[in-house]
């Protein structure tokens, strides 16, 4: 069935032709008509943000104050705040409790042995489930030990445990506001959305300048990566608490608060325990980065052998990483599940007899720290007994360079001249003019004036500061990325949808690639490849691939079986069935999938920007090392303008054709 | 009805849409049609109810008829745009939320569709949520909880979570919290609605007679017609927000307002509802044990229909007002209608 092109599709047609034209031409046009300014914006016209920005910065830091109280006394403040509790939960794990300094230091108590801590997390987990996931946890945190991770996991772990508390209950009391005034939701609703989009990389610059190099900024940093989401849990979670609950709290003749912590809070637990959940996770995302502002532990470690490219002890760090995220994800899930069930108390036993497990935690506590004083392998793993792996993938990575070179350099150059270059070549030759032109009528096409001039706006934006050329940069990897993580993971995803066995494997592989922290991709990628573009976009596909399959199995999945059986009845063979109903109807959530991946890809920028693109993440990451706030605000939020443009765009589109189907008014 | 009614309500509005309270308070008596040119929803129309004390008061309406709002806008958990609302006298719109807490606690109770109940509180912990919120101390609100648990006859049940009961001990558990700080005015919001058939039989049965028991003033909300007839004193039938005729349940069948109202009557058997009193040929006299006047035709149609002449029909006083014979009930069950 072939219909006859309308105007629209011929209009449309002729501006991507005239686009890709413009693009290929379009700096020899420049060239030949002596107007430069066309494919380059001039300099003159550039508005320097980021002088102002870091002005402004200087002046809160070293100026502003409120009477009497300084803006860093404010700041000294809550590092104040942040740091006691921290200090205390390192001592205990990492450096044991000291009187004095230096050289007179005495230790007072050492910290808690590796032993109690690996007993500790395996009575959690028998408390929590049962012996299998006691025995999973149990087996992370001793091939912490046996691998020699140990003191640096118990840094890591150190401000995992006080980041959580913080990010999980500010998450809930903001979240609670919000829900109670209407008014609070509609202004924090943005304000998360920009902190969502934004790269983290870009808030460590002011961080850094406001709180110092240390594990306070790297905290805060933290803390504020990971709060939006539970907000968000919180606010839909009370909001989702069936009303009749509600009208009978209110019948009881409850006060406000009761009605909160006894009614809204309780019935909600479960939902707000996957928000602690991804608290927890996004936390863990955040180790490797938050070590470049002075966070220690495995995340430095990474770091520090990436920009060695020491390939072995950076992998074995993030495989440490990898197991912790492993084993305290598993523990907080089975905990919120525990606190969803109910156990029927029992009363009629001593406090000890219905504690074994703190007890012979606690036992083996003082055990260790009495025997500790004899032996030295009770308080501290041997190091003479530690196993390492990092000669082996050094190895491995050698072998496979010398005996494969050819092969990795040939995909690559295949990939760079036939996909990535002539992507790149367009998107910088196309008039700038032009670009903010097309997007303005995609907003409009898409949801009219509103979202034209959002589009606009923000593109104008991004060239008013003069990041044109960086920003089309970072488009064109960020592109070039979406379409490959969308050709694999859209068929992955339907295959996943339609075949139960594959889906199981496909599940598994996801999970996988989602657990690790980000910056675990870069490394196998930087062992065969080597640095540059390439590189980056292998990083960024497996980064970003993830939402792609899972959305475009999810919309496959939920299409109504009516429609199904309709198709199925009108005769449709399997693939009729795929092309005429599942992908039609799936188109949506397809869409959002892809949505969810130019976001993912687009924060992963800023990783790549270590294996040398030069992009808006190399500035950023730039203003990072030379704590350069405006430039790293500036460029930071050019890479949110384009998230936002996208973002919006492609939602739009989605409800389209949402509205188009009919599952949407 | 003589006494003072214990809650009454007068034009209650519940108009939703941009600015419905200016617009029902420039114009304080919409019609249908400036309510629907000016873009806003009518929940609630022009209601106006009067309850009596121990009555049982049904509201009967179809799902979207405004029964749940309007019984939301007389406890006060939805506000109304418009209107008054008199409990003992008092207008519950002016209470100040403090006032409101203490009226609720302490003399309102409700039970809902879905029963409400807190899944993280044990059968025993749930029927005492009520006066843990007041304060009351824990011994003393644990003897008052155990007494209602077995009123509604769940004792043993004390220590099982909600999930672990079936829809109808849920719906009791429900029924105990509501009556466990001794409200006067029980509201009941399509309680048995959720419940298996012959489950939902049981528990009126139960109602009444706990009822029977404790003479509460009780406002039932249902969309079941049969069940507002089995139970009610008094029937509001509700449609499109209006309350279209208020009336005991034989006088909804013998003298239906509108053809909307005959609809719903139509399929209740006659006998269940009418009674003894309404069917009499009054001033005569007859021989014999006499009916009560407020006996229902199809628990007496027996003993009518095996005595050979009329049946002498006595009211509450003990004084013979009447005689029903074999003819009237013949009427009744096989004919098309009482008068002829």
């Amino acid at each position: 069935m072939i219909a006859r092109p309308g105007p629209g599709t011929i209009v449309t047609c002729a501006l991507i032709v005239a686009t890709i034209l413009l693009g290929t031409y379009g700096r020899d046009i420049a060239k030949e008509l002596d107007m430069r300014w066309l494919v380059k914006f001039p300099s003159a016209w550039i508005i320097p943000f980021k002088t102002y920005i870091s002005g402004a910065m200087k002046w809160l830091v070293e100026e502003a104050a409120i009477g009497p109280l300084s803006f860093t006394d404010i700041t000294r403040g809550i590092a104040w705040l942040i740091e006691q509790p921290y200090r205390f939960v390192l001592s205990l794990l990492g450096d044991g409790f000291t009187l004095g300094r230096g050289d007179d230091a005495r230790t007072l108590l050492p910290p808690v042995s590796w032993i109690v801590v690996t007993a500790a997390v395996m009575a959690l987990g028998h408390y929590c489930r049962d012996w299998l996931l006691a025995a999973l946890v149990g087996a992370c945190f001793a091939y912490l030990a046996i691998f020699g991770q140990w003191d640096s996991a118990m840094v890591t772990l150190a401000s995992v445990l006080i980041a959580v508390p913080i990010g999980a209950g500010g998450g809930l009391l903001v979240g609670i506001w919000a829900y109670r005034h209407p008014l609070g939701e509609r202004i924090l609703s943005p304000v998360l959305d920009l902190m969502q989009t934004i790269p983290i990389f870009a808030y460590l610059v002011p961080i850094l300048f406001m709180f110092g190099f240390g594990p306070v900024s790297a905290l805060v940093a933290t803390i504020i990566y990971a709060t939006p989401p539970m907000v968000r849990v919180t606010i839909l979670a009370l909001k989702s608490v069936d009303p009749e609950l509600v009208d009978f709290g209110r019948m009881a003749g409850t006060t406000k608060r009761q009605l909160m912590w006894r009614i809204l809070v309780p019935s909600a637990s479960h939902s707000l325990m996957v928000g602690v959940n991804q608290v927890i996770m996004l936390t863990l995302n955040m180790v490797i980065i938050a070590s470049m502002i002075g966070a220690g532990g495995l995340g430095f470690d990474v770091l520090a052998a990436l920009r060695r490219l020491d390939i072995g002890a950076g992998f074995e760090a993030g495989i440490a990483i990898v197991v912790l995220a492993i084993a305290v994800d598993r523990l907080s899930q089975a905990f919120a599940e525990r606190m969803g069930q109910i156990h029927p108390p029992q009363t009629d036993q001593s406090w000890a007899a219905r504690h074994k497990r703190t007890v012979i935690v606690l036992i083996l506590l003082a055990a260790t720290w009495i025997f500790g004083r004899f032996s030295p392998f009770i308080l501290d793993y041997p190091e003479a007994q530690t196993l390492t792996t990092g000669v082996f993938w050094n190895d491995v990575v050698k072998y496979l360079n010398v005996n494969f070179f050819d092969m990795f350099e040939a995909i690559k150059v295949f990939f760079l001249t036939y996909f990535m270059l002539p992507i790149k070549r367009t998107l910088l030759g196309i008039p700038w003019l032009w670009t903010i032109a097309m997007l303005v009528l995609l907003g409009w096409r898409a949801g009219g004036w509103r979202l034209a001039l959002l589009c606009g706006g923000l593109s104008g934006l991004i060239a008013i500061t003069g990041l044109w050329s960086k920003a089309m940069v970072t488009v064109y990897l960020c592109g070039a990325s979406v379409i490959l993580a969308t050709i694999i993971g859209v068929p992955l995803g339907v295959l996943a949808a339609l075949n139960r066995r594959a889906g199981v494997a496909i599940n598994l592989l996801i999970d996988t690639l989602q657990t690790l922290p980000s910056f675990v991709y870069l490394i196998p990628v930087v062992m065969l490849f080597r640095v540059g573009d390439f590189t980056a976009m292998i990083a960024i596909v497996l980064y970003a691939l993830a939402p792609a399959v899972r959305y475009a199995a999810h919309g496959i999945r939920n299409v109504s079986g009516d429609l199904i059986e309709a198709g199925i009845v009108s005769g449709c063979t399997p693939r009729q069935l795929l092309r005429l109903v599942r992908l039609p109807l799936a188109l949506p959530e397809i869409l959002l999938g892809i949505n969810q991946t130019i976001m993912l890809a687009l924060s992963m920028l800023v990783i790549t920007a270590l294996v040398g693109t030069r992009d808006l993440g190399q500035e950023v990451y730039i203003a990072l090392t030379k704590a350069d706030t405006g430039r790293g605000l500036v460029a930071g939020l050019a890479i949110a303008f384009i998230a936002i443009i996208a973002d919006r765009l492609v939602n739009a589109s989605a409800r389209g054709a949402r509205i188009r189907f009919g599952l949407e008014s | 009805m003589t006494s003072t009614p214990k809650l009454s309500c007068r034009n209650i509005w519940k108009l939703y849409g941009a600015d419905a309270e200016q617009f029902l308070r420039r114009n304080p008596d919409p019609s249908d049609e400036d309510i629907r040119r000016s873009g806003i929803i009518g929940a609630v129309r022009k209601a106006s109810l009067d309850i009596a004390e121990g009555e049982i008061f049904v509201i009967m309406g179809l799902s979207g008829s405004g029964k749940s709002t309007l019984v939301r806008c007389l406890s006060r958990l939805i506000e109304p745009t418009g209107g008054e609302v008199l409990f003992d006298g008092t207008d519950l719109l002016r209470a100040s939320d403090t006032e409101m807490i203490d009226i609720r606690r302490h003399k309102l109770g409700m039970v809902f569709q879905h029963f409400a109940l807190l899944p993280h509180l044990s059968v025993l912990q749930n029927v005492m949520f009520p006066l843990t919120v007041q304060g009351v101390p824990k011994p003393q609100a644990e003897v008052k909880a155990r007494d209602v648990v077995e009123l509604v006859g769940l004792k043993g049940r004390e220590d099982n979570y909600p999930r672990e009961l079936s829809g109808g001990q849920q719906q009791r558990v429900g029924i105990a919290r509501s009556l466990v700080t001794e409200p006067d005015l029980w509201f009941l919001d399509e309680p048995f609605s959720a419940l298996d058939p012959l489950i939902r039989r049981e528990m009126q049965d139960e109602f009444l007679s706990l009822q029977a028991r404790l003479h509460k003033t009780i406002v039932f909300i249902t969309h079941d017609f049969e069940e507002a007839v089995r139970l009610a004193d008094r029937i509001a039938i509700m449609k499109d927000g209006k309350i279209i005729q208020v009336a005991t349940p034989e006088e909804l069948v013998v003298n239906p307002a509108s053809d909307y109202v005959e609809e719903f009557t139509r399929h209740i058997p006659r006998s269940k509802v009418l009674t003894a009193g309404g069917l009499m040929t009054a001033g005569q006299s007859a021989k014999g044990e006499p009916i009560l006047t407020n006996a229902r035709i199809s628990d007496v149609a027996q003993r009518i229909i095996l005595s050979d002449g009329p049946v002498p029909v006595e009211d509450r006083t003990g004084r013979i007002v009447g005689t029903i014979d074999r003819k009237a009930i013949a009427h009744v069950l096989f004919g098309a209608g009482v008068s002829e």
